[in-house]
């Protein structure tokens, strides 16, 4: 594996940055340049690369859809979210737009998990192979209903590509696309699956639509065995760890504390928040990935863990 | 972890020291339980942290359960003398807004019952 790459990151429901937020990002770093010049692009372009994230860019809105580019001739995605729109336009383009294989591992059916799918011009083109792996039975039934009418006017059956649906068995290692593969039942309505994938020495974990009790051992055991040594855990943390447990229980989401607890345990390397609530804004977030770094420093025992917030756009050398 | 109980009339005081990780959350869990029994006496649990260096998840879950219960009842539950690093990390997990912070066990008390600040004043001459 070479890179993890992220197309969707927002959690539920897409949203969009708005006019009012640009503007602020815009007063931010006109404020901050008060009596700068700059002779050039470049010039500017440094200045611009000064300023908090917040200010200067946006993690972005896009629902689930992760990459992991493994340096084979395949594509490797998670999660069907309206990120895999721009993902399907980048892959076209990225090499001419000849026939390939796409394998597509699916945490969940819940919407926002596969919403992007009809937009997916690579299932529009003859040659093409699409391979959706996931844990659930219905994985096809879910897919091709949410093109039905009225909800959608193109059907399923318009995709002139190869697709198939594989049902993969948790707790075995499966051998796909260069990787060996490997499945666990987490806790959320109608279930959700995180994937580990392990190859060339390196291991990229996706856990997202996942509710944590650390209270429970065995549970919590299984978990850190799974993310065990992870170079990434890309990590669902949605909510704060007092929402997680009051208000927003059985909702199916964990919380940064959660994750920062857990890849410690597991002695991962870099924990990537990911599944950000709908309803933060970018100065939000930020705070939130401020807030988890310095618990993460608190309660280190070891080596330090990287920790970031996935962005749309964001890649992780592995 | 230790946590030892003072009852000061209708308001039980747990004295925690030490870290409340997996095995101190069971201490403290252990320490507040008689306090939650439903229909019970107790007013107001009042935790001082003064002795606590650290708090995890698995102890934030604890103070939630007691949270709930207390609320159920109308009673109240506050923790006192956050270490810094204590205090970062109610803040971090939000924790601040689930049960009320307070500078010191006497002031918890005071937020609670007049008859428990009585009797807490009265052992503190003693």
């Amino acid at each position: 594996m070479k890179r993890v790459r992220f197309w969707g990151t927002r959690g539920s429901i897409p949203v969009a940055l708005t006019a009012e937020g640009v503007r602020r990002k815009l007063v931010a770093a006109l404020r901050g340049a008060s009596g700068r010049t700059f002779a050039t692009d470049e010039e500017a372009g440094a200045y611009v690369d000064s300023l908090p994230f917040a200010d200067r860019a946006t993690f972005g809105g896009h629902s689930p859809c992760v990459e992991i580019e493994t340096g084979g001739p395949d594509f490797v995605i998670c999660d069907l979210g309206s990120g895999v729109r721009p993902f399907g336009q980048e892959a076209l383009a990225r090499d001419g737009g000849g026939p390939r294989t796409y394998h597509v591992f699916l945490s969940h059916v819940h919407w926002d998990h596969i919403m992007g799918l009809p937009f997916f011009t690579p299932a529009y083109i003859p040659g093409n192979r699409v391979v959706i792996y996931g844990g659930h039975a219905h994985l096809e039934a879910a897919l091709r209903r949410q093109q039905e009418q009225p909800s959608f006017p193109v059907d399923f059956s318009t995709f002139r590509a190869d697709i198939s649906f594989v049902r993969l068995e948790p707790g075995i290692v499966h051998e796909i696309a260069g990787m060996r593969v490997k499945l666990k039942l987490q806790r959320h309505a109608g279930d959700s699956y995180g994937f580990r994938f392990e190859s060339g020495g390196k291991a990229v974990v996706y856990s997202t639509d996942s509710e944590h009790d650390l209270g429970n051992r065995r549970e919590t055991d299984g978990f850190v065995e799974f993310f065990r040594g992870a170079d990434v855990v890309i990590f669902d943390a949605m909510y704060s760890l007092a929402d997680a447990i009051s208000v927003k229980a059985d909702w199916g989401h964990s919380s940064n504390i959660a994750g920062v607890e857990l890849c410690h345990a597991a002695g991962v390397k870099h924990l990537c928040m990911f599944h950000h609530e709908p309803a933060f804004d970018d100065a939000s977030i930020a705070r939130v990935l401020a807030d988890t770094r310095r618990y993460e420093e608190i309660c280190r025992t070891g080596a330090p863990m990287t920790v970031t917030a996935a962005y749309d756009g964001m890649e992780i050398e592995l | 972890m230790q946590c030892p109980t003072q009852a000061y009339a209708d308001v039980l005081v747990a004295t925690a020291a030490g870290r409340i990780d997996f095995a101190g959350a069971q201490v403290l869990e252990g320490a507040l339980a008689p306090a939650l029994v439903p229909d019970g006496p107790v007013r107001g649990i009042v935790i001082d942290l003064a002795g606590v260096d650290y708090i995890s998840s698995v102890g934030l879950r604890v103070l939630m359960v007691a949270a709930k219960a207390m609320r159920a009842r109308k009673a109240a539950i506050a923790v006192t003398s956050l270490q810094p690093v204590v205090a970062e990390i109610f803040e971090i997990s939000r924790f601040h807004h689930v049960v009320d912070v307070r500078g010191s066990v006497r002031e918890a008390i005071a937020a609670v019952s007049p008859d428990a600040l009585a009797a807490y004043d009265r052992k503190d001459r003693r």
